[in-house]
């Protein structure tokens, strides 16, 4: 009988209810959940493909130490004798925990447990420092506690809706497709994008404001001057709730609209329309992200969206508030438990004596830190350092996620003790472990995540568990026993840690503190099984939940005001030189996350976009003589990369976008990070990943190709290569400085040398193609050529799922594409339904299809998760 | 009272001329042709097949007896004209039949050429060239075993394999290194080989002919290395010569063969030639596609309409040598100046190459999938500058087609 379990999805925070269901043959689907009040049963094509990846390919399996598979117990105890070893000798700073969003909220808890109450350091940061460590100073210091305001319901109540750095079509797409939908029904709904690049989100903009990266403190700052001066503050919510707007004003009064327009490269007409509107709107939502967060200035951003929103008093009402909303399926749930190394637990503040007196005594602990530890960049330069020697990384990928990677690479391979739990066995990480524990991945754990409004959902187990992988907590609990601290570790299961959190969380709370699950204290094993998502706070008096935060105008500050923070604009820490003339932005594509561990493994995934890429805008490419399709070379002061060109007017001039992704696992030299400043914002340490000026220059090779076969290959003297795996497939994108002289030999050595062998050479162009076949059916191909105008891969792909090579095929096989009457379907726009760009242009073109409905009904395209919708409206409107 | 138009060799280029003649003007002329072979018109090209047993005589006959007499053209067969009388514009023939003409066709075709060793005069020594060798070859396929070919041409290989279907122990002698350099580059002779050898086939390449020996009939061959091989039947397939005895005798200019100009006049006045026998402008002529051209100018002439001239192109030879269809044209080999583009299936016994230069195709060979030679060839022909198709013009035609449609 297929079971169906209620969970949520793996990805970003919007934290999406998902059906998982297993079928009698042990295969796995997953929907939507209808009931799941974040999605309500949509999912976004990351999302949907999740069943794509729990397969145990690559998975870490058995515990390693050295490299040599190992007990368990032995494994634990080698951590534990580790950590307890370099306590004893350089104290409890010398050891570190470096957690991830992808946490569960216990596992999360024990590991802060374990490091600030019992080892007695602040050394655990997490990957959330990347991510939304300047919202989090930006909420606390208007707020007095890290308290997002807002609902996702709020989107839909609004009037106006910012979105500031942002690209929420594709990193946050069921949001996205909330206002959307919201948009549609409403169409006065008013939509305004703050963001450097005319992105997927821009296509239900009113108005794009194309910013000149890391300006928005300008920008805001300017608005501020604009309500004051046009009587559009709220004088009586200033007078009765907040402290501080004179000198945020004064702070802000140079921002007049022709000074903004110079500093961020807008035009006074767009600045002007968006003020008016800010203005003019009550119900006003602000939505930011990484643009706003990843910045030197990030905490300032944040603080002066803040700004605005107090003085208009557009926060705590329904349709209005300044919303950051999450990269990560849990880094809320980190923030909750304290994982950051500036923060105690529960939203207990470190430096504060009565929080530090409360924690000691609920923990029964008299080892608590009293400091603040490292933060993500400082942490990995204390590794380098050696003051830090022992360092346990936890579910994240710091050699491909932090700035200036490269270093981080090098304090790993130098560090004493490099612990790594971990589902997948080869990250660009894990080749630094000393101790490699396997963790359980999603569908094979359980436990509590909080998305981005707050909203905590249980996700929950469905799979049968992987090797002998165990869950994050147990693993941090039983390192912690084997430490001395059996006492305080001694759970049975992850719920008696749920108790304990939410125990803390009300300890003595009162409320004064935000966050606090006082009614969940005591929840019964039952209860928490059958949990349905929920807001917090939940306490006795909000046993549903909360869905909005201060209604009442009362703050969680001293005096319950909020606060307004005089910034003042600064640039960006690195401008461009005229040896490094461009900026390079970083951020996501719509089918790929984070470091591609597990979106890499589902072939419609990776249909989207293959490759690594440097997208510059027109004049741009042309000054640097960067040839579309051709590859770039991308040089910081810190590092390289070497990826494809797309050129794009939705670039804006003098700024590069690259993805985050690639690594290691996946291409040859395309991890971004390599490149990025180590450059952070002075209070909340998140390191300015949107701002490193870089040069490119096109990168020319000897030769390009690609291979596909059927089984993955090692590829040899290719300097470039990417990786991706495809359906019943694997391709290699490929080149090379040293010509091959012998291509047919050369080829053969990739391989090998069985089955049939198809060949085409043209000797002038000093082109050479190849296909293998086996048994009737395509095994490889590989296209070689000194230049990169190489045939699409797309209909070469398909033919790997093809139950036979027909004569047909084979004839024409090495043209790489359909001879007159078989259509090449083009590159995958929609990965739901596998429905290609030609066959989308086509129907468009014939006039079949009008709208973005009329191809939905035609080819299915865009009818499932949506997110393509924006492509399929730029296929429209090229017609 | 029409004029006399007398035809000497009754094979394909010479009734095709006459075919083009009724056609232009039907009126005209008193036919009369004269024939060596007691057969109707037949069609030489298809002697392979009657020699495999696919076909028969009957089958291959163009135009019957019955046709001659239809069209009022008196045929002779038979026959052989020894003696043109220019003078009194008469042709004398071995039986003593004086036939005059006004206007005469010479179409004798060409010869086998026979090597000048010892034992070429013994018995079961043999060319390929008429229906009478093809009787020869199947008759002494029913009491022999062993037959060997000399040459490995186009000619050659089709008697090699008919003789194997006979049921024939057949080796194949060639002196090259590879067959049909006529027509085949080195990797396409070295497929077909391959494949003629996995029919059953033998082959001895590199092999020059020293001597036939035999007391009356043939039994072995030696060869210039000393080697001996047995043989029952030997077929010599290495090439032909003009038949010109006749034109030379009765004193029509000759050189290798009769020398036409473009209209297809000999130096003699009212005599016309066409087909193997003749010679324009240096080139003579072994393949059908020129011939049946030469065939329409020379008709033209007769008509007296005046405006055809022969111009000679680069030839194709598009075949289907045993089974296996061959394409090539032009200068497949190429030189220091020329690149190739080469797609190889050898599985699938498929070998496809173009020769460029300066961006036009200047030779052709394909080898088992023939099927886009006839567009190759046009773009040789037209000279079309192919870089814009370059990347799938080897894919053939229906690849570049799908292109231009994706440029629109």
């Amino acid at each position: 009988m297929a079971k169906t379990t209620k969970t949520t999805c793996a990805y970003c925070g919007v934290g999406c209810g998902v059906l998982a269901t297993t079928h009698d043959d042990g295969s796995v689907s997953v929907a939507g959940d209808p009931e799941h009040p974040a999605n309500f049963g949509r999912l976004c094509s990351k999302g949907s493909a999740l069943a794509d990846t729990i397969g145990l390919e690559g998975r870490l399996l058995h515990p390693e130490v050295n490299g040599q598979q190992t007990s368990w117990d032995e494994a634990l105890s080698h951590v534990s004798d580790g950590f307890n070893k370099i306590i004893a000798e350089h104290g409890p700073d010398a050891v570190a925990f470096y957690a991830s969003g992808q946490l569960l909220t216990e596992d999360y808890y024990v590991a802060n447990k374990l490091m600030k109450g019992f080892i007695g350091s602040a050394n655990i940061d997490t990957n959330s420092r990347l991510c939304m460590a300047s919202a989090v100073v930006g909420y606390k210091r208007a707020f007095g506690a890290d308290a997002v305001p807002c609902s996702y319901e709020d989107l839909e109540l609004a009037d106006l809706i910012v979105i500031e750095g942002s690209n929420t079509a594709w990193c946050h797409p069921i949001v996205f497709q909330r206002i959307v939908k919201a948009k549609e029904e409403r169409p006065d709904l008013k939509v305004i994008v703050i963001d450097p690049r005319r992105t997927a989100t821009c296509d239900i903009a009113d108005l794009h404001l194309p910013i000149k990266s890391g300006t928005d403190v300008a920008l805001f700052n300017g608005l501020l001057q604009h309500l004051n001066q046009h009587s559009f503050i709220n004088p009586d919510y200033i007078e009765n709730y907040t402290e501080g707007f004179g000198d945020a004003l004064l702070t802000a009064q140079q921002c007049d609209i022709a000074n903004v327009a110079e500093t961020c490269g807008l035009s006074e007409h767009d600045i002007l329309e968006f003020y008016q509107s800010f203005a003019a709107t009550e119900k006003v939502v602000t939505l930011y992200s990484q643009g706003v967060n990843q910045s030197s200035s990030g905490t300032d951003n944040s603080s002066s969206i803040i700004n605005c929103h107090l003085a208009k008093g557009a926060i705590g009402k329904p349709g209005a508030g300044p919303f950051s909303i999450t990269g990560q399926p849990n880094a809320m749930g980190g923030r909750e438990v304290g994982g950051l190394s500036n923060q105690l637990a529960a939203h207990m503040e470190l430096g504060n004596a009565e929080h530090h007196d409360l924690v000691s005594r609920f923990w029964n602990t008299e080892n608590l830190a009293k400091h603040a530890g490292a933060k993500a960049v400082d942490m990995f330069n204390d590794v380098a350092s050696g003051k830090i020697k022992a360092i346990w990384i936890m579910a994240t990928n710091p050699v491909v996620s932090l700035p200036d990677a490269d270093k981080v690479k090098a304090a790993l391979e130098k560090c004493e003790l490099v612990v790594i739990s971990d589902c997948d066995k080869h990250t660009d990480t894990t080749e630094y472990a000393n101790v490699l524990l396997p963790a359980q991945g999603w569908g094979e754990k359980d436990g509590i995540v909080t998305n981005s409004e707050r909203r905590m959902s249980h996700q929950r187990q469905f799979l049968s568990v992987a090797g002998e992988a165990k869950p994050d907590w147990w693993i941090v609990c039983e390192v912690a026993k084997r430490m001395g601290f059996e006492q305080a570790f001694s759970y049975q299961s992850q719920v008696d840690i749920f108790r304990e959190h939410a125990a803390l969380s009300s300890f003595e709370n009162n409320g004064a503190r935000d966050f606090d699950l006082g009614a969940m204290a005591k929840i019964s094993n039952d209860a928490y099984d059958s949990l349905e998502p929920i807001q917090w706070p939940v306490t006795a008096t909000q046993a549903n939940g909360t869905a909005r935060l201060f209604t009442d105008n009362q703050f969680f500050t001293a005096n319950a005001k909020a606060q307004f923070v005089p910034v003042s604009f600064t640039r960006p820490v690195n401008e461009p030189t005229a040896e490094y003339p461009l900026i390079l932005n970083t951020g996501r594509v719509r089918d790929q996350w984070h470091t591609m561990t597990r979106t890499a493994r589902s072939a419609r995934l990776n249909g989207h976009v293959a490759e690594p890429f440097l997208e510059i805008h027109p004049d741009d490419a042309q000054s640097h003589k960067i040839e579309g399709g051709a590859l770039a070379q991308v040089d910081s002061q810190w590092g390289k990369a070497i990826v494809r060109v797309q050129i794009s007017s939705e670039q804006r001039k003098g700024s590069v976008f690259v993805p985050m992704h690639w690594n290691a696992q996946y291409a040859s030299l395309a991890r971004v990070d390599a490149l990025v400043n180590p450059v952070v914002d002075p209070i909340s340490g998140q390191p300015e990943f949107k701002h490193t000026p870089v040069k490119v220059r096109p990168y020319r090779p000897s030769w390009h190709g690609f291979i596909l076969s059927r089984t993955a290959i090692n590829v040899t003297d290719s300097q470039y290569w990417v990786k991706i795996k495809g359906e019943q497939f694997w391709r290699y994108e490929l080149a090379g400085e040293e010509n091959i002289s012998e291509p047919e030999q050369w080829s053969r050595n990739q391989l090998g040398d069985n089955g049939e062998w198809l060949e085409f050479s043209d000797s002038a162009k000093s082109s050479y193609r190849a296909a293998k076949v086996v048994d009737e059916k395509i095994e490889s191909v590989i296209f070689l050529s000194p230049t990169h105008d190489l045939p699409m891969r797309t209909w070469l792909s398909r033919q790997f799922s093809e139950e036979q090579l027909t004569d047909e095929v084979r004839m024409g096989l090495l043209s790489g594409k359909p001879g007159a009457g078989v259509p090449d379907v083009g590159p995958i726009v929609c990965a739901c339904f596998g429905v290609g760009e030609n066959t989308i242009r086509d129907a468009v073109n014939c006039g079949d299809a009008k709208t973005v409905d009329d191809i939905g009904s035609l080819l299915k395209a865009g009818t499932n998760c949506g997110s393509c919708i924006p492509e399929l409206k730029k296929i429209i409107g090229r017609k | 009272m029409k004029e006399k138009l007398v035809l000497i060799g009754n094979g394909m280029a010479g009734m095709r001329t006459v075919d083009e003649l009724l056609k232009l003007a039907p009126d005209k002329y008193d036919i009369t042709v004269f024939g060596a072979e007691p057969h109707g018109n037949y069609n030489r090209i298809m002697l392979s097949p009657v020699l495999a047993g696919d076909k028969t005589l009957a089958e291959i006959i163009i135009n019957d007896l019955q046709w001659y007499e239809d069209n009022n053209i008196a045929l002779h067969t038979g026959v052989t004209i020894t003696e043109i009388d220019r003078y009194h514009r008469q042709v004398i023939a071995d039986d003593g039949t004086r036939v005059k003409y006004d206007r005469l066709i010479l179409a004798t075709g060409s010869n086998p050429f026979m090597l000048p060793i010892a034992g070429s005069d013994l018995e079961g020594v043999i060319s390929f060239r008429d229906m009478n060798d093809v009787n020869v070859m199947i008759e002494t396929a029913k009491t022999h075993k062993k037959a060997v070919v000399i040459g490995g041409g186009l000619l050659g290989l089709e008697a090699a394999n008919g003789l194997l279907i006979q049921g024939m122990d057949v080796t194949v002698v060639h002196l090259g290194a590879t067959l049909m350099e006529q027509q085949l580059d080195a990797t396409a002779a070295n497929m077909m080989r391959e494949e003629l050898e996995q029919k059953g086939l033998h082959f001895l390449m590199g092999h020059e002919t020293e001597a036939l020996l035999g007391a009356e009939r043939v039994e072995k061959l030696r060869f210039k290395n000393g080697v001996e091989i047995e043989a029952d039947l030997v077929v010599m397939a290495v090439g032909v010569r003009p038949n010109i005895e006749l034109a030379e005798k009765s004193g029509i200019e000759c050189d290798k063969g009769i020398v036409v100009t473009d209209t297809l006049q000999t130096y003699t006045p009212n005599i016309y030639a066409v087909g193997e026998c003749v010679q324009h402008r240096k080139q003579t002529f072994g393949l059908v596609a020129p011939l049946f051209e030469q065939a329409k100018v020379c008709a033209n002439h007769l008509a007296e309409l005046g405006i055809a001239s022969y111009i000679s192109t680069v030839t194709a030879t598009k075949l289907k040598v045993t089974g296996i269809n061959l394409y090539s044209a032009g200068d497949f080999i190429g030189d220091e100046d020329s690149q190739v583009m080469v797609f190889k299936d050898p599985a699938r016994n498929i070998y496809k190459k173009l020769v460029i230069k300066d961006d036009l195709i200047v030779g052709i060979v394909l080898y088992g999938d023939t099927m886009d030679g006839n567009w190759y060839f046009t773009l040789l022909t037209m000279q079309q500058d192919i870089s814009h198709l370059r990347q799938d013009l080897l894919f053939g035609q229906q690849y570049v087609n799908e292109l231009e449609e994706v440029n629109v």
